[in-house]
This record gives C-alpha cells, sequence and structure tokens, in this order.
C-alpha cells in the first residue's frame, strides 16, 4: 500500500480524484436539486464525439483539445435538449434519449474513423468510454486544477443566486435576478464538470460521479451548504478509493470501480442517515406507534376507572392483555417509566394490578378531549 | 438464389440492422409515447450486467437463456428504480441515474475479472460489431444463417405477435394508464412486458450494433415518427419506415467513409429526426416558427378589436381608440401596431373615422368586428383565436 | 404621457391582454388598485387571476398593455413589491431551513457577490417572530405542514419590508388557525398603510377579509370598494349560474 501511495503515477492520480471529486461533487449538487440528473447522463455521452474530434484537430491524443471539444459538444447537447422541448411536442425524456443516442453514434463513427486512419494511436481514444486514471499525466492535472478553481470559484460568487434559482426560480425572477443566465451557468458547468472527469471516469459512467455523490450528501445534509461540501467529500473519497483499487488490481478500469463505490455511498446514506434515512425512519414508525399503543393502555386504564368510578382503579393484567394483546406488557411498562401508572398489588389476587398516577389522570384525560401533545 | 442471400455478406450485415430497426421500432414508438424513453437507455445499459451474469452461470453468451436473462435483467432494473424513488428519498430521475451506472459498472469490472476467459470485451458489447455478424452461423433448412441475424429474426417475431396481440392494451396503457387500470387491463404488466421485450430486444441486438447505439433505434425512429404524425398506426409504420431508411443509407455511408456500420445506421437515425425536426409541415421548426408568428399577429388584431369594444361608447373612447393608442397604450412598437391595425382593417373588423374635423382619425368597430368581441368576451367561452 | 403614470394608484393596469399560445387569459384589463387596501381577486378556475399576478410581477409576457406600480414601471419597484406565489410550486424537499428561506427574500437588497450579514438574520428573524413561526427557525423546510409552509413564504415576502405585496392563493390548503393568523397579519400590513393583493378562491369570505375587490373571469367584470361590488349581478356576472351569492 505504501510502495502504491509513492509511485508518482499513483500519486499523480490521486491528485486528479481529488479535484475531480471537487468539481462534480459541488456541480452535481445543483443537477441533482434542479432535476437534471439525466441531462448530466445525455452531456457525458454527447461528449464523446467532441472527444474524437478533439483528436482529430490536435492530430493526436491532447488532452487541451479533447476537452475543448467535449465541452463544445456537450453544450451543443445541452441545447439540443432544450431547443427540442420547448418546441416540440416530445417528452423531456425523449428529447435526452434522442441527442443522447445520435450524438454518441456520431462519436462512434468518428472513432471509427480515427481509428481506421491512425491505427494504434487511435486506441488511446477508446480510454475516454471508461476512463484510465493511470494515463493521468501532471500536465492534465494544471488543467483540471484551473477547471476546479474556475467552477468553485464561480459557484462561491454566485452561491445565493444560484441557492434562490435552484429552489425557486419563479420568486427568484420576481426579485429581479437573471434567472435564465443563472441556470444557463448552471448547467454549462455541470457540463465542465463531466468534462473533467473524462480522463479518469469515461463518458459512459461520468453521469453516476455526478449524481452519486449529490444523492447520499441529501440524505444527511441540511443545508445547501452542507450538501454540496459533503457531495465534494464523498466524490473525493469514491475518485482517491477507485482509484486505489483500479491502481491495485490489474485490469480493473477505473470509472467503473469508482462508481460502485460511489453507489456503496448512496446505500449507506440511504440506510443509514440520521432523520431521513430508511433505519431511522423505521425506528421512528416503531416508537409512534409504542407510544401510541401506550396511550391506547392508558385509555382503557381510564376508561375502566370510570366505570368503576373510582380515579385509583386498579386493573388487572389479565383484563387489560384481553383488550390489548401481547402489546399491553410493554405499554405498561413504558407508562411506568413516564410516570403515569404505577404496578400495585390488589391482595388477595396475586396477579399484577395497575393503577392511573395524577399524572397519568391529567393526561388520559386530555388525551379523551384530544388536546394531548405528542411527546 | 436463397443461397447466394445468406452467403452475400452485405445481404446479411444489411438484414441484421434491418431487424434491430423495425424491432426498435416496434417496441420505441409505445415507450416513447408513454415517456419511458430514458428507462431503454438504463435497460440497455443494465443489460451488460445481465449478459455477463448469465455467461459466468451458464456460460452461454447467446441463446435462449440470454434472452431469458435479458428479461430478468429488464425487469430488475426498472423495479430497482421504482423501488429506490418509493423511498422518497431521491427523485425519479436521480433513481434511473443511480441505478443502471452501478449496474453498468458491475457489468464492466466483471468483464473485466473474466477477460482471460471470456469471448467479450467490453467495447464490443457497447459499441458492436456488424461487419462480423456473418461468421457465426447456423444451418437452417440446409443454409448457413448468422446466429445474430436468426435470434433478431425471431426476437423480431415476436416483438410483432406482442404489438398485434396487444395493441388494444399497449394503446391504452400508452395514452390513458388510470382507464386501463379501471378496465382492468392492468398497465403496468403491459408495460413491464413491454420493457422486458426491450431488454430481451437489446441483448439480441448487442452484438450487431452495441448496448448504447441499440438506444438510438428505439428511441429516435419513433420521436421522428411523432414528429410528422398524430395517428398512432401512421407512426408507427413510419418509425419502421425510417429505421428502414436509416440503415440502408447507414450501411452505404459506412461503406464509403470506411467508418463503424451500426453506429451510421444510428447517425441516419438522427439526420432523419433533424430534418423532421426542421422541416416537419406541422411539428417542425419552420412551420411552428411560422404558425407561432401568424398567431401572434392574429392575437395582435383581435387584441385590437377587444381594445376597441372595451372602451366604446366610455368618455375616454376620444383618446383609447386611436391609431396612437396603439403605442402609447397598448405598448406596441410602430411596426407591431402597423400590421395588427392592416390585419384587422382587411379582416373587417375595424374602420377608420374621422368624425369632427379637428378631431384625432378615431378607429371604429365594424358590425362584424363588435360581434367578434362580443364572442370572445362572453364570460368562460375559451374561442380560439381565428387564423 | 403622463396620463400613463397614476402615480395616486399602487396598481395601474392599462389594456393588458396576455395569452398563452393562442388560447386568451386576460383581454384588455384595465384595474386600479388605490394603496393601503387589501384587495382580493376572484373568478372561476382559469379566469386569470394567477395569470395577472405574474404578469404585473414580470413572470409572464404581455401581448399588449402597461402595467405601473406607484406610477412607475416594475423594474424601478421591484424593492418595493413583495410576492408570495403559490406554496406547490417549489420543491420542499430542497435542503435548507426556515430561516434560510426567509432571507431568500433579502437576496434583490443584498446584492450581487455579497452575504447575508447578522442584520439580514435579524430582520428574518422578526418576520418570523411576525408570522408566530419563530420557534422554526432552524427546522428542515421538509418537515413542515402545509400551513407552516405558507406562513414561512409569506415571512420571506414581509422581511422584504415592500409597499405593496401580492399573494397567489395564501390561504389554500390551510387550516384554519393559520388562515386567521395569516389574514391579521395581511390586515396589520394594511393598516400601516401597505397595499395587500391577494388571489383568493373563497367567497365565503370575501366581505370578511378584504375592502377592495376584483372580479375577474379574462377580462375585469367589477373592480372596488367590496360593499359596492360584491353583488348577485357581478356574482353571475364572473361565474355564470353556479355561485348563489353566499353571506356569512
Amino acid at each position: 500500500m505504501l510502495d502504491l501511495l509513492a509511485s508518482y503515477t499513483v500519486q499523480t492520480v490521486l491528485m486528479g480524484a481529488v479535484l475531480l471529486g471537487l468539481i462534480s461533487g459541488a456541480l452535481g449538487a445543483f443537477a441533482v436539486l434542479r432535476g437534471q440528473s439525466l441531462l448530466g447522463d445525455t452531456v457525458s455521452h454527447a461528449a464523446l464525439p467532441g472527444i474524437a474530434l478533439g483528436f482529430l484537430v490536435a492530430g493526436g491524443r491532447d488532452l487541451g483539445a479533447v476537452l475543448i471539444g467535449a465541452t463544445l459538444s456537450g453544450g451543443l447537447a445541452a441545447l439540443s435538449v432544450m431547443l427540442i422541448t420547448m418546441r416540440t411536442r416530445l417528452k423531456p425524456d425523449a428529447a435526452l434519449g434522442v441527442v443522447l443516442s445520435v450524438f454518441f453514434a456520431l462519436g462512434v463513427v468518428l472513432l471509427s474513423h480515427v481509428q481506421g486512419r491512425s491505427g494504434a494511436a487511435g486506441a488511446g481514444l477508446s480510454t475516454f468510454l471508461f476512463g484510465q486514471a493511470a494515463a493521468t499525466l501532471r500536465s492534465d492535472l494544471w488543467m483540471m486544477g484551473g477547471l476546479a478553481g474556475f467552477a468553485l470559484g464561480l459557484i462561491a460568487l454566485i452561491w445565493k443566486e444560484a441557492k434562490l434559482v435552484s429552489f425557486d426560480p419563479d420568486y427568484a425572477r420576481a426579485l429581479g435576478l437573471p434567472v435564465a443566465r443563472v441556470q444557463a451557468v448552471l448547467t454549462v458547468m455541470v457540463a465542465l464538470a463531466i468534462v473533467a472527469g473524462l480522463q479518469m471516469v469515461g463518458v459512459i459512467l461520468m453521469v453516476a460521479l455526478l449524481i452519486a455523490p449529490a444523492a447520499a450528501a441529501r440524505q444527511w445534509a441540511r443545508s445547501l451548504a452542507g450538501m454540496v461540501g459533503l457531495s465534494m467529500g464523498f466524490a473525493v473519497a469514491a475518485g482517491v478509493i477507485g482509484a486505489l483499487i483500479s491502481a491495485s488490481a490489474r485490469g480493473l478500469a477505473t470509472g467503473p470501480v469508482i462508481v460502485l463505490v460511489a453507489t456503496a455511498f448512496v446505500l449507506i446514506s440511504l440506510a443509514f442517515a440520521p432523520e431521513r434515512g430508511l433505519l431511522a425512519r423505521a425506528l421512528a414508525r416503531r416508537a409512534r406507534t409504542r407510544s401510541l399503543r401506550a396511550d391506547q393502555v392508558l385509555g382503557t386504564i381510564h376508561a375502566l376507572a370510570r366505570s368503576h368510578d373510582d380515579p385509583a382503579y386498579k386493573a388487572e393484567l389479565g383484563m387489560l392483555r384481553t383488550r390489548h394483546r401481547a402489546a399491553a406488557r410493554p405499554a405498561l411498562q413504558r407508562l411506568t417509566a413516564r410516570g403515569l401508572v404505577r404496578e400495585v398489588a390488589h391482595p388477595p389476587e396475586t396477579t399484577p394490578h395497575w393503577q392511573m398516577t395524577p399524572e397519568g389522570r391529567a393526561r388520559a384525560a386530555m388525551l379523551e378531549q384530544g388536546t394531548a401533545r405528542d411527546d | 438464389m436463397i443461397d447466394a442471400f445468406f452467403a452475400s455478406i452485405p445481404a446479411m450485415i444489411l438484414t441484421t440492422g434491418l431487424l434491430v430497426g423495425l424491432s426498435g421500432a416496434l417496441l420505441g414508438t409505445f415507450l416513447v409515447l408513454r415517456g419511458a424513453a430514458m428507462l431503454t437507455d438504463a435497460i440497455s445499459h443494465a443489460i451488460v450486467l445481465g449478459i455477463i451474469t448469465v455467461w459466468l452461470l451458464t456460460g452461454h453468451l447467446s441463446g435462449p437463456v440470454q434472452l431469458i436473462g435479458a428479461a430478468v435483467t429488464g425487469v430488475v432494473t426498472v423495479a430497482l428504480t421504482h423501488l429506490l424513488q418509493r423511498t422518497q428519498l431521491v427523485r425519479m430521475d436521480t433513481a434511473i441515474g443511480l441505478v443502471f451506472p452501478a449496474m453498468f459498472a458491475l457489468g464492466v469490472l466483471l468483464i473485466n475479472l473474466n477477460a482471460r476467459n471470456v469471448h467479450l470485451d467490453v467495447d464490443s458489447v457497447l459499441l458492436g460489431e456488424i461487419a462480423f455478424v456473418w461468421i457465426d452461423t447456423v444451418p437452417v433448412l440446409g443454409h448457413p444463417v448468422p446466429v445474430a441475424t436468426l435470434a433478431l429474426a425471431v426476437v423480431f417475431a415476436a416483438n410483432l405477435g406482442f404489438v398485434a396481440l396487444f395493441w388494444k392494451e399497449l394503446k391504452l396503457a400508452v395514452f390513458d394508464p388510470a382507464l386501463a387500470t379501471a378496465l382492468g387491463f392492468a398497465p403496468g404488466l403491459v408495460f413491464y412486458a413491454l420493457l422486458s421485450l426491450t431488454s430481451i430486444t437489446a441483448v439480441a441486438s448487442f452484438e450487431a450494433v452495441g448496448a448504447i447505439l441499440f438506444i438510438a433505434f428505439v428511441i429516435v425512429p419513433p420521436a421522428t415518427a411523432f414528429l410528422l404524425t398524430r395517428h398512432l398506426t401512421t407512426m408507427l409504420g413510419l418509425a419502421m419506415a425510417i429505421a428502414g431508411f436509416a440503415c440502408i443509407t447507414g450501411y452505404v455511408l459506412a461503406m464509403l467513409w470506411d467508418v463503424n456500420i451500426g453506429a451510421m445506421m444510428a447517425v441516419m437515425t438522427g439526420a432523419a429526426f433533424v430534418t423532421a425536426l426542421t422541416f416537419s409541415p406541422r411539428d417542425g421548426l419552420i412551420a411552428r416558427g411560422r404558425a407561432r408568428a401568424a398567431e401572434a399577429q392574429g392575437i395582435d388584431s383581435l387584441t385590437l378589436v377587444i381594445h376597441l369594444a372595451t372602451h366604446e361608447d366610455t368618455p375616454k373612447a376620444a383618446q383609447e381608440n386611436t391609431r396612437t393608442a396603439l403605442t402609447r397604450h397598448l405598448g406596441w412598437d410602430e411596426a407591431r401596431a402597423r400590421a395588427a391595425l392592416r390585419r384587422a382593417l382587411d379582416a373587417g373588423l375595424v374602420a377608420r373615422a374621422t368624425p369632427r374635423q379637428d378631431d384625432a382619425p378615431q378607429l371604429l368597430l365594424t358590425p362584424e368586428g363588435r360581434a367578434r368581441a362580443a364572442t370572445l368576451m362572453a364570460p368562460r367561452v375559451r374561442a380560439a383565436v381565428a387564423k | 404621457m403622463t396620463e400613463l403614470h397614476e402615480p395616486q394608484f399602487a396598481l395601474h393596469v392599462e389594456d393588458l391582454t396576455v395569452t398563452y399560445g393562442a388560447a386568451p387569459a386576460l383581454w384588455d384589463i384595465d384595474l386600479d388598485v388605490p394603496p393601503g387596501v387589501m384587495a382580493a381577486i376572484v373568478g372561476p378556475n382559469g379566469s386569470g387571476k394567477s395569470t395577472l399576478l405574474k404578469t404585473v410581477l414580470g413572470l409572464v409576457p404581455p401581448v399588449a398593455g402597461h402595467i405601473r406600480l406607484f406610477g412607475q414601471p416594475l423594474a424601478a419597484m421591484r424593492k418595493r413589491v413583495g410576492y408570495v406565489p403559490q406554496r406547490s410550486s417549489v420543491d420542499w424537499d430542497f435542503p435548507t431551513d426556515v430561516r434560510d428561506v426567509v432571507m431568500m427574500g433579502l437576496y434583490g437588497q443584498i446584492g450581487w457577490f455579497r452575504r447575508p450579514g447578522p442584520a439580514h438574520r435579524t430582520r428574518a428573524m422578526e418576520a418570523l417572530t411576525a408570522v408566530g413561526m419563530q420557534d422554526y427557525a432552524d427546522r428542515q423546510i421538509s418537515q413542515l405542514s402545509g400551513g407552516q409552509q405558507q406562513r414561512v413564504f409569506i415571512a420571506r415576502a414581509l422581511v422584504q419590508d415592500a409597499d405593496v405585496y401580492f399573494l397567489d392563493e395564501p390561504m389554500a390548503g390551510v387550516d384554519r388557525p393559520t388562515e386567521d393568523i395569516i389574514i391579521a397579519l395581511l390586515q396589520s400590513l394594511r393598516d400601516q398603510g401597505k397595499t395587500v393583493i391577494v388571489v383568493h378562491h373563497d367567497l365565503t369570505t370575501v366581505e370578511r377579509y378584504f375592502d377592495w375587490l376584483v372580479m375577474l373571469n379574462t377580462r375585469i367584470i367589477a373592480q372596488g370598494p367590496v360593499t359596492d361590488v360584491y353583488t348577485p349581478e357581478n356574482l353571475r356576472a364572473t361565474y355564470g349560474h353556479r355561485v348563489a351569492l353566499v353571506k356569512v
């Protein structure tokens, strides 16, 4: 493991993974909140023809040319989706599917053209399908660093406008904000985030590095800043862990490993996040059910007390069981713990009996009137 | 003759492409109408996992087990997506974007790990190679038929049978899922069957055109047909015709430019789409642009008529119902005001008059104009604007 | 051009026509709302109530017409206009808390590239206190009830400290206590001299809540003080014959 970290290539890869995580985590959060998850999918597939064109123009694998090409074709794809959605009766998902598949096909055509012409050199191109972290160069890092600095700087500058436009575009417009322009900036930056990930994750899976960290972060976060920060953290962690696994095992493409790590983060978050997580919700539901049961048992004792005209009436366990079955016992324990009933002896009978405390009587009365507060 | 057909590589490639295209168009028509186009995207990525899983379990890369595996994969993908969305922790689009990349990534890694044993590399699953379909053949009635082509022929027949048999149910499930449920047609079931067939077709197609290009064959021809017609049967027929056209022209161009054949066929579906998007008589960008401009002018002239009707016989009529009021009160520029007025004058809805010599010329409603305004302004009447 | 300005009106709309595609939403509307009233805009579904509001706020472009707020075009008056959109127009699962949403009302005033400061937080808390939501400042918005969501939206408009407030169906789907709080609040705004314009759907409460009434059905049926305008004839003209006059 230490050997691995000492390797120059691996260091480069890790730095690349960190930079990529910062960009895709931050912009993915906005994409998910604005319902643009699948636009990310379309834009990333649509980067392929741009990559091939950049390759053709530069005459070889030059990351700068490839990234410019990818940004342009990704941007063109996003615009095409907008045009088709706004100007035809086609549903948005059909527009996404058409643009995704046609751009990708165009990319494959160009790819086969390049490969046919340049033979082995063209083979470097297909690494952009799944990414090849090990091929990252130090000079690539400068480009990714510049991209990250630009994207994060811009987000920081227009932070509150971006937040309001993502949450409530109509209200933002009423305040006089240039909503369309802010939306365009956010969409273009999604394209930039995708482009940043081409080297490492590739066009086909880049959408996952946009969506998964953001979806995981949403479960824990209580604020937009928290979500964006966490999303960046998850994306960085997925990138670093994925790149390390991929580097230490032969023949595992980087992109898929990173995506699976990010997906694992999502599953953990969905299950265990406090408040929203499935486990937290199941526990809360159980607590509610139990509290309701306890109130019902209290109500039964109260009713018995009234029918016997004795507020200190001692209810026998068996009686409560006929009504509440197995739930009676745990409910009584709960009520005892809350000081609403107490266990009393009722000689000569040997079975346990239960009697309301003054607090218990007060609560039972409130429950009856429907003025009791949940605790 | 028949032998010559099966021995001809171009004939086999074209037949294979056509079978993919026609199957895709058959299923895609309903998927596009139902708004499930991106589920096709999800399924065609996810089948990579299905294909390698079935291979690991059975050792078969094609044949009936692969097709059954495909159906299962499709259903699992969609079911997982729905399950995720039902937690209400993520939205539908996010759920799709979480499920299929994970399945796809897992599939790719399994292929990576078994690269030495399996005759399957990731690029060929994704991109396919239709030029090589003729290599693997089985004898059918004494003729050597490519395996992929045979499988696609069977799948196409199944798709055709499904659509013919469940035409009514599909139509209802696509246009009115709620009514379909009420009538006991179980649109969920029909829908899942449709998605399973999509998945099966995807698996039968991947050797030829690859998993991702398959999306183009399913979505693009029906989307193109949708821009050309509003009738289901016509749309289906057009989609199949467009798919056929794309396959043939794509093949010819791919030969000409020496590029990937399947991808070129997919690009040609895109070319058909762009053509329809631009030139479709009713839904094309040009036609819609013109219609909108005409509509805007129509609205302007009716706005003028209503404006005159509202202020007619009021104290402010002298200043409201004049030519200058169009720019000053309605906020139009000169050209727009002139166009609206000319249209209203030409239609005989408005007339000019100068009641007294020193007054500004007044615009008056003709009896027709007054009648039109009355119809338009009647409460709760949502009159369409006359062109 | 002086005749167009009409600064004596909080809202002055002249010859306003709005269409969606070819379908008319508003035909040649003339409308004046004096300052310091609490006005209801009523009309059947699809009569253009929300459209009128959205057009006034610049969210929908008009085909023709002029809109003036205190004699000025909207662009010059943005900071004096408060808006409460329909509750259902946003995703309440957005990761943010109540105070943050209220502070959004200040974003227009804070300006580009600047962060909200302690003074803005104080103002947000004051607005929350005014709607009785001060104890919920740190609550996630996804955990609010419908009525609470509505009060947060109103606090967000309050914090703008505007002169004229537009509210789109603020009473839709809220419980009775919330409705009482909202109405009391709006009336106190009115008593401070602000103008409050509300798209309203409940005819039974019009007379009790409002002092100015606009009846709309694609065009203006009637406008003026509630006591003058709320008549059976006008109701029939607005709603057709389906509505009987309800006196509470």
